[in-house]
C-alpha cells in the first residue's frame, strides 16, 4: 500500500493516479476488514473506490489529464513533510500499544453499547444500533452536510449552463 | 514498547504525510484533491486501528463470542466517509468551474492569469 501511495505521489498522468487511487481504496477496505470494521470496509469499497473514482474521472473528462512540470523545486515542502512526520512519530510514543484492552478507548461508553445495545434497540449489529439510535443526531448532521454539498454542486454547475445559454 | 505495538500508528503517519505532501507540493488542483483523499483515509486508519482487539470479532452480537472490537470509531468513520465524498464532489465541481473560467487547473497558470487581469483593470482605471 505504501508503494502504491508513493506511485501516486510521483505519477504525473492524472488518469493513472485516479486508477491507482481506486486500487488504494480497495486495499484500504481489505485492511479495514482485518481490523474488524466490516461496515466501514463496505462503505469504503462502495464510496471510496466506486463513487470517488467516478467523480474524479468525470472531472478529468471536463478538464485536462496531464499535470504540468513544477516550475521550481519543492524542497521546502519535503522538509515540512519530514518535520511533521518526525513530530507525529514522537507523539505516538505516548499512545497506548496496538490492541491493548486497557486503553482508554475501550473503557467508557463502549461496554454499555455492547452489553445493553442489543437489548435496548433490538439490533444485533452494534454499529447500526449506535449509528441509527444512540447517535442519530450525528446522522442528521451528516445528511445536512450531504444536502448542502449537493446544493453547492448544483449551483456551481447550473450557473455554467446558464452562461452558455447567454453566449 | 516494541516496534509491533506502534506499527499501526506509523503506517497511518506515512499515509498522512504522503497526502499532506501532495497537497502542499503539487500545483495541480485535481492532484491536490487526490492528496486530500489520501489524507482522509489515513484518518480512517487513525480512528479504526486503536479500536481493534486481537482475538475479537466485528461488533455484531452473536452467541459464542465475548470479545468485540470497539464499535464507536466505526460509527464515526462511516459518517466521515459519506461527508468526505460530499466535500470531494463539491471540490471537483469547483475545479471544473475554475477550468472553464481560466482554461487551466494548474495553480501557477491561474495565479498568473488572475494577476494579469488585476493589472489590466488597474491600468484601465488609470486611463479613466
Amino acid at each position: 500500500m505504501a508503494l502504491l501511495v508513493l506511485a501516486m505521489v510521483v505519477q504525473r498522468n492524472l488518469f493513472a493516479v485516479v486508477v491507482l487511487g481506486g486500487i488504494y481504496s480497495f486495499l484500504m477496505a481489505t485492511v479495514l476488514v482485518v481490523l474488524d470494521a466490516v461496515d466501514v470496509a463496505m462503505t469504503e469499497a462502495a464510496v471510496g473506490a466506486g463513487i470517488s473514482t467516478v467523480l474524479f474521472l468525470g472531472a478529468l473528462h471536463l478538464t485536462r489529464g496531464e499535470e504540468a512540470q513544477p516550475l521550481r523545486r519543492t524542497w521546502s515542502a519535503l522538509l515540512m513533510a519530514v518535520g511533521v512526520s518526525g513530530a507525529l512519530v514522537y507523539g505516538t510514543l505516548g499512545l497506548p500499544a496496538f490492541s491493548d484492552p486497557a486503553a482508554p478507548i475501550h473503557a467508557h461508553v463502549v461496554p454499555r453499547y455492547i452489553n445493553e445495545g442489543p437489548k435496548e434497540t433490538g439490533v444485533p449489529n452494534v454499529v447500526t444500533a449506535v449509528l441509527a439510535s444512540y447517535r442519530g443526531f450525528d446522522t442528521l448532521g451528516e445528511t445536512t452536510v450531504v444536502f448542502t454539498a449537493g446544493i453547492g454542486v448544483i449551483a456551481l454547475l447550473r450557473r455554467r449552463r446558464n452562461e452558455k445559454k447567454d453566449r | 514498547m516494541t516496534v509491533g505495538s506502534h506499527y499501526s500508528y506509523w503506517v497511518t503517519i506515512l499515509l498522512m504525510i504522503a497526502g499532506l505532501y501532495i497537497v502542499v507540493a503539487r500545483r495541480n488542483l485535481i492532484k491536490k484533491l487526490i492528496g486530500l483523499a489520501i489524507f482522509q483515509t489515513s484518518v480512517y486508519l487513525l480512528y479504526i486501528a486503536p479500536g481493534k482487539l486481537i482475538g475479537g470479532t466485528a461488533p455484531i452480537i452473536a452467541e459464542g463470542f465475548t470479545v468485540y472490537s470497539n464499535p464507536l470509531p466505526h460509527v464515526l468513520i462511516l459518517t466521515a466517509i459519506v461527508v468526505g465524498v460530499a466535500t470531494l464532489a463539491l471540490g471537483l465541481a469547483l475545479v471544473v468551474r475554475i477550468h472553464e473560467e481560466y482554461g487551466s487547473i494548474e495553480e501557477d497558470a491561474i495565479l498568473e492569469i488572475a494577476e494579469r487581469e488585476t493589472t489590466a483593470q488597474e491600468q484601465g482605471g488609470d486611463r479613466a
